[in-house]
């Protein structure tokens, strides 16, 4: 992307235009190029998304419109570009309408870092992990916005929801990141690429994944986090008052961010682009890291069709009660452990250099204290189960039924 | 491409981004019909009228936890350059970040003895 810009616009002042032009034109195909690839995938997301469900669900899914069904998203286009816009007038017109824009538009800034292969991404940002954090947290509050400004009840207790829930996992999504950031030493997505020449972060802290898998799941708010939107409760939650393409624009957001996901998944865990043949031609490389985040992408979606809604309560209790003190233990050991290796000089400090065969005692040794971690963790959780099942009526008393139903 | 250019890359790319979403909504502005009425747009609740002012005040534990999350995410933010510089640093700077950690932590327990994590 770098080199095309550059030779744009080194083509366009040799033809004599102005400089100031010339950059702005060669930035602009630049940007254009990088949101493409997000645009193009999300019209096949929405198809795939509605086909693994139907699967999952015993159904057949969309098969009608094109091979297979996959026109079914044009068609649904053109339908929702038809259809009528009602504004609720009791909303506050500016931020309902600026609700959809910005949460599709969070999803779209997100790809400006990822990098597609070696040589090829938007920009390589010094701080690419925290741009990753701070505009993913404006989809957080797009969705705020639009539950408050439809001035709603179903949609205001929708985005009540959000400032829990979506809020809450910030914490360990931010805990977990911080993981590969200290591995590789730079928040350069490019550079925590390049530092899992030798091995996969995945492979050093298995536990900082699951961490930042769940709590990303939570954050495009997907069942078993779903509260946002509970059907049955809700109604629809916070686009309760949308409709049109508005209506659809916060879906096909929604569907972006659980790829987008699956994606910087790849690049902080599976080693992004790496993989055999990468360095041959930059499409293998893009087809490693699309494999990767399409395979990750499909386990969530997985997930959503097979797990049931949690209650709130549960949901916060997770999170502050288990995940936050978990990430904070998980971030200790590793950089307890890995200080204590660079120490006593066992291992490379230098990821980035570093073969396979050096960075095998640091693998071994942090996956054994990872393992002794989840050996814990699930003693703790088989103990607190074994007590849950023991007291059924401390636990469920308040959402037990009525002792005539349960009887039937 | 020099620093400020990485930037022009993102702040145009910011500016680009919303007109994405926006050509969609406004191509529908100009197709779609326009037939309102005063029930078509009064607000949605299950076919009964609407009873009250709907921006009340809400529970405090939403609050609570945003007031959690803010200590936290600001406190983060100060971890990642510790992150940053882990393969070079002396282990004075090490402990350093160690006890950071841990004053986090205790404010974890602490709002956690308080009861402030318990959905009430």
């Amino acid at each position: 992307m770098e080199e095309l810009c550059t030779g744009l616009c080194s083509v366009l002042l040799e033809s004599g235009a102005d400089p100031g032009l010339a950059l702005f034109l060669s930035l602009l195909v630049g940007v254009l190029l990088v949101s493409g690839v997000p645009l193009i995938t999300v019209i096949l997301l929405i198809w795939i998304e509605r086909k693994v469900a139907a699967r999952i669900q015993d159904r057949i899914g969309p098969n009608r419109v094109g091979p297979v069904g996959l026109l079914q998203t044009i068609a649904d286009m053109i339908k929702l570009l038809s259809k009528e816009d009602i504004t609720p007038t009791a909303a506050d017109r500016v931020l309902y309408n600026a609700a959809p824009l910005v949460s599709f538009a969070s999803v779209v800034l997100l790809w400006a870092v990822i990098p597609f292969t070696p040589f090829h991404f938007g920009v390589d940002l010094e701080i690419g992990a925290l741009y990753f954090v701070a505009i993913a947290s404006f989809g957080t509050l797009a969705i705020m916005a639009a539950g408050w400004a439809s001035n709603n009840k179903y949609a205001l207790l929708g985005a009540f929801r959000v400032v829990a829930l979506l809020v809450s996992y910030e914490v360990p999504l931010v805990f977990a990141l911080l993981v590969p950031v200290l591995l590789a030493g730079s928040m350069s997505l490019v550079d925590i690429v390049n530092a899992q020449n030798g091995m996969w972060f995945v492979v050093l802290s298995p536990l900082a994944f699951v961490i930042f898998y769940i709590s990303s799941q939570a954050e495009t708010g997907r069942a078993p986090f779903d509260l946002i939107e509970a059907e049955s409760e809700l109604v629809a939650g916070f686009n309760i008052e949308y409709s049109g393409m508005k209506f659809g624009m916060f879906f096909a957001a929604e569907f972006l961010h659980v790829f987008t996901n699956g994606i910087i998944m790849a690049i902080l865990f599976f080693g992004g682009w790496m993989g055999p043949l990468y360095y041959e031609s930059p499409l293998i490389a893009f087809a490693w890291l699309g494999a990767k985040g399409g395979l990750i992408y499909l386990t969530t979606l997985w997930l959503r069709n097979t797990v049931p809604r949690l209650r709130i309560d549960q949901i916060m209790a997770f999170n502050w009660k288990f995940l936050v003190p978990l990430s904070i233990a998980n971030l200790i050991v590793v950089s307890f452990v890995l200080k204590a290796l660079q120490e006593l000089a066992l291992v490379p400090r230098d990821l980035l250099s570093a073969s396979f065969g050096e960075l095998l005692p640091t693998t071994v040794v942090l996956l054994l204290f990872n393992g002794a971690m989840i050996l814990y963790l699930l003693g703790i959780l088989r103990k607190r189960g074994r007590e849950a099942r023991r007291e059924p009526q401390n636990a469920r008393a308040e959402f037990a039924q009525p002792a005539s139903v349960a009887g039937h | 491409m020099n620093v400020l250019n990485e930037w022009a890359f993102v702040g145009l790319f910011a500016v680009m981004a919303p007109i994405f979403p926006a050509l969609p909504i406004v191509i529908a502005w100009l197709f779609r019909p326009r037939k309102p009425n005063v029930l078509k747009s009064s607000t949605y609740e299950c076919g009964v009228e609407t009873i009250g002012d709907t921006w009340v005040q809400f529970r405090v534990q939403y609050y609570i936890y945003g007031l959690i999350f803010l200590v936290f995410d600001v406190e983060m933010v100060f971890l990642f350059p510790w992150a940053v510089a882990y393969n070079e640093m002396s282990l004075f700077g090490f402990v350093a970040g160690f006890l950071f950690i841990f004053l986090l932590t205790d404010a974890l327990f602490y709002a956690w003895k308080k009861n402030a994590l318990d959905w009430k």
